[in-house]
């Protein structure tokens, strides 16, 4: 079981933050280790070159916007630990989450945090906090149903242990690498 | 307490087995056909041990075909030895292949009042026949193969009430784009569309408008069944559906009158469709290096037909390249056959197989820093047809027809067809 709360430094971007900025077509011709070297590359280069596991990536409006190519494990793949944003696209939330990777909606987030900050985030409870600043807050709790995906490491070890897919996958499909692969991916 | 449903809370409810779903509502819903890409076999595809039901599912070749990359060509085979092992009959394989929204369209796998989910985030094109359609991530449309359901967090509705005819020099791309202009993202929202106006608005355009949704960050956009569509959907021995109504007393976040009768051609300029139009008749005369006409957006064969009476004895301008794709094997056959291939090929167009291609920059038409491109395909977003250095215009194939053949953006109003 994944722990459903995390405590990480954060990276603060903008808003309308779209798949192709993420994921460019180019990157998808690599493997996902390649690939997720080209997340943000135009917006910030060098980023994926300063972002360490446990990280925490905070944007805001309307984050994801575009394609259905699987992100989330990009960003499993450099180790980032959860993501928060101002407002969430919606196919972008769905792919983080069935990746096993949390997403919280704070309004105001990149006001109420800064690169380099602490925040904690408690998925279950639906909580915040910064602990650079000392400010905490509540949101919305994700809908039971999404904090079990995510409580399982996402949806392909769940299928596994369905036997879906060959049981003694379970493990490995939580590996966020293998996971992205086994999906394929989609635009 | 029981309350009117708005089209895709109607389909939503039904497909859960409640009387009622509305907007903040989370339901688990049975799926009606799930259809997978090329692109999900081609990295490291681990085939399920047993599958839902293989008649609801579908198998489309369309962003990578034929193969431009060894990547590519090894998922073929895998997509294939699945599609043989399981019994999946709907299998478009290359030569029957299509971009995949143009495949669900021309093969009925889109049907009024029920779900379909696609690894592509522009299956949202579905809505045009009133289907709950959604682009769903790989691994969840992985999971809707297996198991037959899935789960969905129903956003609140925005109503477009249009109203008025539209004017014939107005297409669907102009009218998302006026939407996309006045209105900006729609995130987390439905889209439904309906009133009197619909009747103007033929298939095509309807699709267009339907499956640009995905650029505005909307969940569904839906529209509602008329007369047209109720007798395209039987030329296509599409029966036994059961349509969604809107209620009348249904619940919208807001209601949106468009008259049609007052829109005019719209051009996006780069970056976003969101709040970034600008009439095509006060655009700047800005220098092209590349058009394209294509993708699931606009390579209809109705969009090719338009093209092709815009350059029937005309030439694309020196330095201009003009790329035509069908949006389907049926597409380029049918243009064929109707000679707008001959007139667009005449005219110095490179009529490309139908394949996603250039629309995504990842094979064919990709460009470069510094170029300049108008493309009516679905997205404009920086480096997304290759170069972040390159500008994307998106506008009508009208208009990409008219700015080919004068080297700049230009009103193909100006031009007589
Ligand atoms: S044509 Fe473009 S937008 Fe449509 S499915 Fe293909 S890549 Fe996506």
């Amino acid at each position: 079981m994944t722990d459903l709360t995390v405590t990480g430094r954060v990276w603060v971007f903008g808003d309308s933050l779209n798949t192709d900025a993420m994921y460019p077509a180019h990157a998808m011709k690599l493997d996902v280790s390649e690939a997720a070297k080209h997340v943000f590359h135009a917006v910030r280069p060098g980023w994926t070159e300063q972002v360490s596991p446990g990280d925490i990536v905070v944007a805001g409006k309307n984050f994801g916007v575009g394609s259905s190519r699987p992100v989330a494990a990009l960003f499993n793949q450099l180790g980032v630990a959860a993501l928060v944003a101002e407002e969430f696209n919606s196919l972008f939330f769905r792919n983080a989450v069935n990746a096993g990777l949390p997403a919280m909606t704070i309004p105001d987030a990149t006001q109420l945090f800064h690169d380099k900050d602490t925040a904690g985030l408690d998925f279950p409870a639906g909580t915040w906090s910064n602990q650079t600043t000392g400010t905490t807050g509540q949101v919305q709790p994700l809908a039971p149903l999404i904090l079990e995906i995510l409580a399982g490491g996402g949806v392909l070890p769940r299928l596994a242990e369905q036997g879906f897919l060959p049981p003694e996958l379970a493990d490995t499909l939580r590996s966020p690498a293998l996971q992205a692969q086994a999906a394929g991916s989609g635009t | 307490m029981s309350t009117g449903m708005t089209m895709i809370e109607k389909i939503l409810a039904r497909k859960a087995g409640l009387a009622q779903a509305h907007a903040g509502d989370t339901v688990t819903v049975d799926v009606d056909m799930a259809v997978l890409i090329d692109l999900q076999f081609a990295t490291m595809w681990i085939p399920p041990t047993r599958i839902h039901d293989p008649d609801k599912t579908a198998i489309v070749m369309d962003h990578a075909v034929p193969a431009p990359t060894l990547k590519d060509a090894t998922g073929g085979p895998l997509a294939r030895t699945f599609a043989a092992d399981f019994g999946i009959k709907k299998f478009y394989d290359v030569g029957r292949h299509g971009i995949c929204h143009q495949v669900i369209a021309e093969n009925g796998l889109a049907r009024p009042g029920e779900i379909l989910a696609c690894t592509d985030s522009h299956t949202c094109a579905g809505g045009a026949f009133n289907t709950a359609a959604r682009g769903l991530g790989p691994a969840e449309v992985y999971s809707i193969l297996c198991t037959g359901t899935t789960w969905f967090q129903i956003a609140p509705t925005v109503r477009y009430e249009l109203v008025g005819t539209r004017p014939d020099t107005v297409s669907g791309k102009d009218i998302f784009l006026h939407i996309a202009h006045q209105y900006g993202d729609a995130t987390n929202q439905n889209l439904e569309y309906g009133g009197p106006g619909l009747a103007s608005i033929p298939l095509n355009d309807r699709r267009t408008i339907a499956t640009q949704g995905a650029e505005i960050s909307a969940d569904f956009s839906t529209f509602g069944v008329d007369d047209l569509l109720a007798d395209h959907l039987a030329e296509r021995g599409v029966t036994g559906y059961q349509a969604a109504d809107a209620d009348p007393d249904a619940t919208y976040l807001d209601v949106r009158t468009i008259d049609l009768s007052t829109l005019q051609p719209y051009v996006a300029r780069p970056g976003t469709v969101s709040r970034n139009g600008v009439p095509v008749s006060q655009i700047e005369p800005r220098r092209i290096d590349q058009a394209f006409i294509g993708s699931c957006a606009n390579g209809q064969l109705e969009d090719l037909r338009i093209a092709a009476s815009i350059l029937r004895g005309r030439q694309v301008a020196p330095g201009v390249r003009l790329l035509i794709t069908p949006a389907s094997q049926q597409v380029y056959r049918d243009a064929m056959r109707a000679g707008y291939l001959q007139d667009l090929a005449d005219a110095g167009a490179v009529v490309t197989n139908s394949t996603c291609g250039a629309c995504f920059g990842y094979h064919m038409g990709v460009v470069g820093p510094g170029e300049v491109c108008i493309t009516s395909s679905t997205r404009n977003f920086s480096g997304r047809m290759g170069s972040t250095e390159a500008e994307i215009y998106m506008a009508s194939p009208a208009t990409v027809a008219a700015s080919a053949v004068a080297g700049f953006i230009t009103d193909p109003r100006n031009v007589n067809s």
